[in-house]
Parts: structure tokens; sequence; C-alpha cells
């Protein structure tokens, strides 16, 4: 006979506890709304699944969540290579190794709602430092107030300007990692650059470039603060993205029921890309 | 395939190295004969990756030469020199299978896909990781890995050497034994010239016919093992080489013979040299306790299976002597003899007695 000691769920209370009140309570709130219509006054009625039903056939979640999947697109596209070159680019060893490193952690200090408000002002056509210049020097007409091309051109560009530092630094980590006998091997056995790149870097970086690809994609997904204050999710509905609009419909509309759904919805995909991906990143390790 | 010469080379890892001590190399001369087996021996820190990646062309050296044959090697990047390395951490290419990891180097320089396959598989059957070839590289043990960057360094026939920096480092010591002796093998059969870099004196004198010892930047020894721990040029390499080392011990010259203690030593032959420092060097091999001799006191005796080695003082020197049958116990006084003809004079360090002939 094996004796069961109950002791052991002591040790795990705290945990629990903890995970009860950052987690599950306040996801069970959400889902307790998704289910319900409330007008106030505390004031419950059973919905269902009328809420999700509803989101997800509507033609605006569709609208915000393309929008969405564009963004995260454009912004991963450009950021990893982007990081990639500057992490093989920077120096590794000597004076220029700490100014580089502090230079490119910069941007990543600035909190998220200054960076919008950064952007905004920089780009306004008439007083904004890049806006003047496009402007009123170049000639060329911008605007991201009344364009909405010009509007997505900015998000995108404010994003890489924020973000990119973040697959740098990882990517270098990975990068002065590797010991010199590696570099040295590959120039004996003869290995073109870009051989270097593909069999050393590139595989030494694999698990770094999966937590940053991991990390941008839920950064960018669930993305708020640096849009709303740059564009507030215009001109028109064109740069609303899938937490712009939730926020519009939870406190905008006060639709609370919808937007829970939509929340779960959201949560729903930004867990289920992220698992697919890792499983993909990490299925060949142990073959 | 080439006769490798280095002339009057001397490295700095300095920009304006002022004085001897700047220098990691000082002054090296040797040609490396085609075909040999080489070990270059000496303490960490004595100059010997140096030499080494002077050689492969990783470092270019402050002054000096380096020839191929008669072609002057020294400004030219590794992948033109037609060399090998190996290196004291396995370094594949992770993402490749065994094959292609082995067929890398000569893929790299446009072979036939034909004479790829032929020379991998030939060399995979030398190495006994044929079963392996289809597996990624990044499973294989510590030890088939550096079986797989030795593999690489084998791969091209037509290498000029292969050099082996410390490559049995990270090798669990009963497959060092396997390995060494599957090197030993491998150079009788591709008959390259190897230069295999150690501090560890069983593998250089098990891997090559001829050792060269080095200490701080200089060559002090080219030898085979034999002439290398019978009559070592040095003090250094009478010391570094044998377990225990050679018994070096302060005397006095006069007369045209040594003194030890007051006490005439009897040695090999005439004295060559008189230098401002005098010893005597005898290995403990040729050191015996007798009924009459240099009187001494043991301070320490063990039992090594064999035989027993005796660790005794006179005065303040320390000696130590190989014995067999019975140990003598710690406190004893006992009287040493020196075989005569293993007994030599060393004037500042370097040998100075001719032996008899």
């Amino acid at each position: 006979m094996k004796t069961v000691n109950q002791k052991a769920w002591f040790f795990v209370l705290p945990v629990l506890v903890l995970v009860a009140f950052n987690a599950l309570i306040p996801i069970m709130t959400v889902v307790n709304y998704s289910v319900q219509e409330t007008f106030g006054d505390n004031l419950f009625f059973w919905q269902g699944l009328d809420w999700f039903q509803q989101i997800l056939q509507s033609d605006r979640f569709h609208a915000a969540l393309g929008r969405q999947f564009l963004f995260t697109g454009l912004i991963l596209a450009i950021e990893i290579p982007l990081g990639i070159i500057i992490a093989l680019s920077m120096p590794r060893k000597g004076f220029w190794v700490p100014v580089c490193l502090v230079t490119m952690a910069l941007p990543m200090l600035i909190p998220w709602n200054v960076v919008g408000s950064m952007w905004n002002i920089f780009t306004l056509p008439d007083i904004g430092l890049l806006g003047y210049f496009l402007n009123h020097t170049l000639g060329i007409p911008y605007d991201m107030t009344q364009n909405p091309v010009a509007a997505w051109i900015t998000v995108i560009v404010m994003d890489v300007w924020h973000w990119t530092s973040l697959v740098v630094l990882l990517c270098y980590a990975g990068l002065v990692s590797i010991p010199d006998a590696y570099y040295q091997a590959a120039k004996i056995d003869g290995a073109s650059n870009w051989s270097v790149f593909r069999y050393i870097q590139l595989p030494k970086m694999k698990t770094v470039l999966t937590i940053a690809v991991l990390l941008r994609f839920m950064d960018s997904f669930n993305i708020y603060t640096e849009p709303f204050t740059l564009t507030g999710g215009g001109p028109g509905n064109s740069t609303t993205l899938l937490s712009i609009d939730l926020v519009k419909i939870a406190l905008g509309q006060f639709d609370l029921g919808p937007a829970a759904a939509m929340s779960l919805i959201y949560f729903a995909i930004t867990l289920l890309v992220s698992w697919v991906f890792y499983t993909l990143m990490t299925k060949n390790d142990n073959t | 395939m080439a006769r490798i010469t280095l002339q009057n080379l001397r490295h700095s890892y300095l920009p304006n190295p002022s004085g001897p001590d700047d220098y990691a190399l000082k002054e090296i001369d040797h040609v490396w004969e085609d075909g040999g087996a080489y070990a270059l021996l000496g303490p960490s820190g004595c100059g010997k990756s140096t030499l080494l990646n002077i050689i492969s062309g990783l470092l270019v050296p402050s002054e000096g030469k380096i020839l191929f044959d008669d072609r002057d090697m020294t400004a030219l990047p590794p992948d033109k020199r037609n060399i090998a390395q190996v290196f004291q951490f396995p370094v594949i290419y992770d993402t490749m299978s065994v094959y292609d990891n082995l067929a890398f180097p000569l893929r790299n320089r446009g072979r036939d896909e034909k004479i790829v396959r032929e020379r991998v598989t030939a060399i995979a059957e030398m190495l006994e990781v044929t079963s392996m070839l289809d597996t990624r590289a990044a499973n294989l043990s510590p030890d088939n890995k550096q079986k797989i960057s030795m593999g690489r360094g084998l791969v091209r026939n037509d290498v000029n050497v292969v050099m082996f920096d410390e490559p049995l480092t990270v090798i669990d010591p009963h497959l060092k034994w396997k390995l060494r002796s599957k090197l030993k093998e491998l150079h009788q059969r591709v008959n390259a010239t190897m230069i295999y870099v150690t501090h560890d004196q069983t593998e250089a004198l098990t891997f090559a016919d001829q050792v060269v010892v080095m200490d701080l930047g200089v060559i002090v020894q080219i030898g085979t093992p034999v002439e290398l721990f019978e009559r070592p040029a040095h003090t250094f390499v009478g010391h570094f080489i044998g377990s225990p080392g050679m018994n070096i011990l302060p005397c006095e010259v006069r007369d045209g013979g040594a003194f030890f203690r007051g006490q005439p030593v009897t040695l090999e032959g005439p004295i060559t040299k008189i230098g401002t420092r005098a010893e005597i060097g005898v290995r403990p091999e040729f050191v015996s306790l007798a009924d009459s001799g240099i009187e001494a006191v043991v301070r320490k005796a063990s039992d090594i299976g064999r035989h027993n080695v005796v660790e005794v003082m006179v005065g303040d020197t320390r000696i130590a002597a190989v014995t067999e049958g019975d140990r003598p116990a710690k406190g004893d006084t006992v009287h040493l003899q020196f075989r005569p003809d293993q007994t030599r004079l060393y004037a500042d360090g370097w040998l100075a007695t001719e032996a008899r002939g």
C-alpha cells in the first residue's frame, strides 16, 4: 500500500492562490460577461454563445483581424531580417560594443505612450520635423491624419524603430556565444560567407530567434498604446487594430458582452498562433 | 603534400613589442618534413597554439616567413593554404547530417559529387562512423563529434598538413586511448604531415615520431620520444617529460668535475660548457638506493604498482628515486647512487656534457 501524503498541497497552495488572482479570476470575469447581457445595475441576462456568434460573423471584426495580421506580418517581415543584419554587423569586441548596445537599447526604454506622442509630433505636416521636411522641403504630400497609406507607413516605421532593438539584442547574444573555433574551422573548410551564416550563425541563433519572433508576435498582436496615441485608429478605421477596436466596443459603446466574447477569441488566436509556431520551431530539436 | 619551413618566425600580440618578453614566439626556425608525425609539446601558454595558428594562416606572424616547399605562404589566408585543422572542442555543423559534414570541405571546393561520395565513404570507413552517416551531427556524443571534426580534416586528399590542437581535451579518458591509436593508424594510412599540439606528454609520445618541445616561446628540443627521455637538452624538457620528472640538483663545478653538496658526482662524460648556474640532471629511474653514496633521509615512499617512488631529502634538496623491491620507511637514512652514464651536467639550463662514445 502506498501512503498518500496530502502535505504537498500546502506547498503548491501559494502558487495556486497567485495564479487564481492574476489569471483565473480575471479571465473568468471575462467569460462571465461573454455569455450574458448587462445594462448596468448588476442586472445580467443569459445570452449563451450569441456574442461569440455575432463577433465571428461581423465584418467589423474580420476587418480589424485582417488589419491586425497585416500589421504583425509586416513588422515581423521587417524587424526579424533587419535585426539579424544589424546584429551581424555589430562589433564582437572592443570599445564600440557597449556604445552599440546602449544605443540599441535606448528606444526600448521609452514608455509606449511617449513613443506614440513623439511620432505623432514628429510627423505632423506643419510643425513636425519629419512631416515638415517631407511636405515643404521635399514636396512629398504626407499627412498621416488624412491619408491611410501614410498612417500605415508611420505606424509600421514607429514599431520598427521601437522594437527592432529587441531582435538585435537577442540575436547578438546568440552570435557572441559562438566560439571562435567555428569561424576558424569554416575558414579552413573553405566556407563562403553565406555558408557561415547558413550553417553556423543561423543554427546558433535559432533558439533566440524563436523567442524573438514569439515576443514580437505577441507584443505586436496585442499592441494598443502606440498606434492609439499616434493615429487613434484613423483616418477612418484604417489603423484600427484589434485591441483598439476592442476598447472602442468595451468602453466607447459599453457593449461589455460582445467585448468580452471578442477578448476571448482574440486571446485564443494569440495563444494558438504562438503555440503552433513554437511547436514547429522546436519539433526538430530531438530528431 | 609539402615540406613546411618556418624561417626566423617571431610573433607578438602587442602592436609595438619592446622586449623579448612581449613576444609569444621568439625566433622559431624549424622544418617539418613531408609526411612526418610531429607533436608540439609544451605547458599552457608556451606559444604552441600561436605557432599552429601561424602555420594554418589564422594568424599572420609579426616577423619571419612560412614556406610550403618553396612557396611563401606567409600572407595567404587559411583556405588558400590547403591545410586542415582540428580544434580543441569539436566543431560540427549542427544542422547537417554526418555525411554532409564530411562532404562540406570538398563541396566548398567544387569537387564532383562522385568524388565526394568516394572520399566521404572512405574516411567514414577509416573512422568507423559509416553507420552514423545519415544521423544529424548535433545528436552525436562528444567523441564521435570530434571524430567527425577529424574526418573533415582528413577528407581532402591533397592537404599539405593536418594540425590537431589538443583534440582530446573533451574526450572521456577511456576513449582517449582509442582515438589516439586511431590517429596514429590514420597517419600511416593517409601519409600526410601531421602536427599534434598537446600539453600531455603521453599523447605526444604515443602519437609522434618527432616531438618538438616548446617553452616560453622557443623550441627547446626536437627529438624522438626516446631521445627526449634519455638525453633532455634542457632541464625544462627533463622536468616536463617523465613522471616524476628529472631530478635537477644545484651543484658546483671545479677541477673538471661536478660536486653535489661537496661530494663528487661521476658524469656521463667531459664537461663542454661552463655557465653561471650549474645543475646535475638525473632521472629518478637512474637513482638507486645503495649501501654507500650520498646520504639522504626518506621523506615519502609510495608504491605505484610495479615500483616505488621514493622521495628523499639531501639537506634542503628533494630527490626522487624509482626503486623496486622493499620500500624504505619514512625517516630512514639511505644512500643514493646515480647511474653515471645517465647523469648529466646542465649549464644555465642547457646540456653541458658529452656522452662518452
